[in-house]
């Protein structure tokens, strides 16, 4: 339906522009993947945008100054976020509660101002001119289409979004019913109950917000590619705390909650663009309203109340 | 971060602690706004800049705009976050706070909230960087070590004054008796015939208000604009987190520490810009590290 429906939908009333709406979608909805993976260990995580900027700036890096191929740069983009999770993890996932929203709030303004500082990320000015994603050939058989070649870049980022968003979201229900996934359960309920029965919680907790990380790495990554630019304000706290909106208004309890979160979030903002000055009045009040009546999300699956605290 | 927050000149001892105190008062007092309500209901208060913020364009209004005495406008600041607060929490916070199956429902609304208060704001007051007329001429100028303005001097006091108020107020009055209360154990409180509704209005508009007032101070001397919000809540939950989450005087310690850190850093590293708040945010990081609760708070608060 992603892959056939839309494009016919989109096709048939000429609102070329949906396409970027719906490819912001899907990317965000991977970052906000790994937010709600964050949570599902029971730390509220408002620190996505930094991973998100890291990716976008690594891939963006070995693009334009290492010259290597943007489906390369992509994992490796990914698993520097996750490189750099496990160094931060290590103190801060010690944190709990607000203490840990608090400091990964902290921690996108941080990366923000490492990207202003450092000589190789360009500081203010950023890294523009970012070559479009070049073709890939496996023994002289094109596997992917050079996207520079191409007449409809558009539609040739909302597959490949869509198809990172599917597997990323294949890969997050899988973990939540692996193993893992039930030790992740145990240790949202209590941490010090799950250490007792012999789970590892420091190594689990390291893990989960690496894997989330790399989520993030792996979204942002793609959007610079797609925007063609990284800024140091490409993702700011605001974007941070958007990343967690998704997650709590989707629903909590539900694999795919972010993804609804992100599609109902950004797409009527996208909407409400014909509003004006009056968009973000608009918007915000919507969204208290759906909190104020649907303080559980919009998929509304109730927790036990006995959860952490 | 925050612009003009004091000029980057070549400095000395004197004038580094001079203006170490004076950031540090001003920044107590975001801080303990922010602390009160979350020990109260266990909300991070995500709109607490732009209530600032608001509090600022208020008294921009009334003193700058209208010409009415500044202590007057600074009550007006005061008096309009305070309702502010207290309608926030009766129809927003306290039916989300018993509707949700989980507390961090609140967040979302926080969010929601800073959301619209900065379109509030930018309908409003539009998105110009605002400022007011000097209220006191003239520069202190001790033989050339330490210079402040006067108005620096006297903000500097009325902050510190509001804070000996509060610590007053929260200390040998039956109001504060209450909120102390109220935020040591709820239901404990609510069993003494404390009554939690009530007082958990008072309590966050007491917050929204301190919020206002150091806007209203600020304003006569960094001016006031929208994207300040943001950024002012980010210091406020840094501050909350030196101190400890929920301590009043964890948010007293945090503000004077930050005030000192940034007035200190910036002196020793003006040539460098902003790498002032890169090396508290990392030190902050490794100071949790070794004390998730902070200075003064309770373990998992």
């Amino acid at each position: 339906m992603i892959f056939i429906g839309v494009p016919l939908i989109i096709g048939a009333t000429g609102r070329w522009d949906f396409y970027f709406t719906l490819t912001s979608v899907a990317l965000l909805a991977i970052a906000s993947a790994g937010v709600w993976l964050t949570f599902y260990i029971g730390r509220i995580n408002i620190g996505q945008g930094a991973f998100a900027l890291i990716g976008a700036y690594v891939s963006a890096i070995l693009v334009v100054k290492a010259g290597w191929s943007f489906w390369i740069s992509l994992p490796a983009a990914g698993l520097f976020a996750a490189l750099v999770a496990i160094l931060i993890g290590l103190p801060i996932l010690r944190l709990r509660g607000v203490y840990f929203a608090m400091i990964t709030l902290v921690l996108t303004q941080v990366v923000t101002l490492t990207a202003l500082a450092l000589p190789i990320t360009n500081g203010a000015r950023g890294i523009s001119n970012i070559p479009l994603p070049s073709g890939i050939s496996v023994f002289g058989i094109p596997i992917l289409p050079d996207f520079a070649a191409m007449e409809n870049t558009k539609l040739a980022f909302y597959y490949t979004a869509c198809v990172i968003m599917i597997l990323t979201y294949a890969a997050l229900y899988r973990l939540v019913n692996s193993r893992l996934g039930h030790l992740c359960r145990s240790m949202q309920q209590n941490e010090e109950l799950a250490s007792s029965i012999g789970v590892n919680i420091s190594y689990i907790r390291i893990v989960i917000f690496a894997i989330s990380s790399f989520f993030g790495g792996l979204g942002g990554a793609m959007f610079g590619s797609i925007a063609q630019s990284v800024y140091p304000s490409s993702f700011q706290v605001a974007d941070s705390v958007n990343f967690m909106l998704n997650c709590f208004l989707g629903g909590l309890g539900y694999v795919f909650g972010p993804m609804l979160g992100t599609l109902v979030l950004y797409f009527g903002w996208d909407l409400l663009f014909e509003f004006g000055k009056y968009q973000m009045l608009i918007y915000s009040t919507i969204l208290i309203i759906i909190i104020r009546f649907l303080p559980n999300g919009l998929l509304s699956i109730r927790f036990g109340k006995g959860g952490d605290k | 971060m925050w612009p003009g927050a004091f000029p980057r000149k070549k400095t000395n001892m004197e004038q580094i602690l001079a203006n170490g105190v004076y950031l540090g008062a001003q920044y107590a007092m975001i801080a303990l706004g922010l602390t009160l309500i979350f020990a109260l209901m266990n909300v991070l208060n995500f709109a607490h800049g732009q209530m600032y913020v608001i509090g600022g364009f208020v008294t921009y209004t009334f003193y700058g705009q209208w010409g009415v005495p500044f202590v007057l406008a600074l009550v007006m600041s005061c008096v309009t976050l305070a309702i502010l607060g207290a309608l926030i929490e009766r129809f927003l916070f306290a039916p989300v706070i018993k509707g949700s199956a989980r507390e961090e429902s609140t967040m979302l609304l926080a969010a929601g909230i800073a959301f619209f208060l900065d379109a509030v704001i930018l309908l409003v007051f539009g998105e110009k960087q605002r400022g007011v007329p000097k209220i006191v001429d003239g520069v202190f100028n001790y033989d050339f070590r330490l210079i402040m303005p006067y108005d620096r001097i006297l903000i500097c006091i009325l902050a510190i004054l509001s804070i000996v108020a509060f610590i007053g107020l929260m200390q040998y009055t039956k109001t504060g008796r209450a909120l102390r209360a109220l935020a040591q154990d709820r239901t404990a409180a609510q069993l003494m015939g404390v009554n939690v509704d009530r007082y958990s209005m008072i309590g966050f508009a007491l917050g929204a208000m301190l919020a206002g007032l150091v806007g209203g101070l600020l304003v006569t001397i960094t001016g006031v604009n929208l994207g300040m919000g943001g950024a002012t809540s980010i210091k406020a939950f840094m501050m909350v987190m030196i101190g400890g989450a929920g301590v009043i005087s964890g948010a007293i310690w945090g503000g004077i520490i930050l005030g000192f850190m940034e007035a200190i850093g910036l002196a020793l590293l003006y040539q460098y810009g902003d790498i002032t708040y890169l090396l508290i945010f990392v030190s902050l990081m490794i100071f949790l590290a070794i004390r998730p609760q902070g200075l003064m708070g309770k373990p998992w608060g």
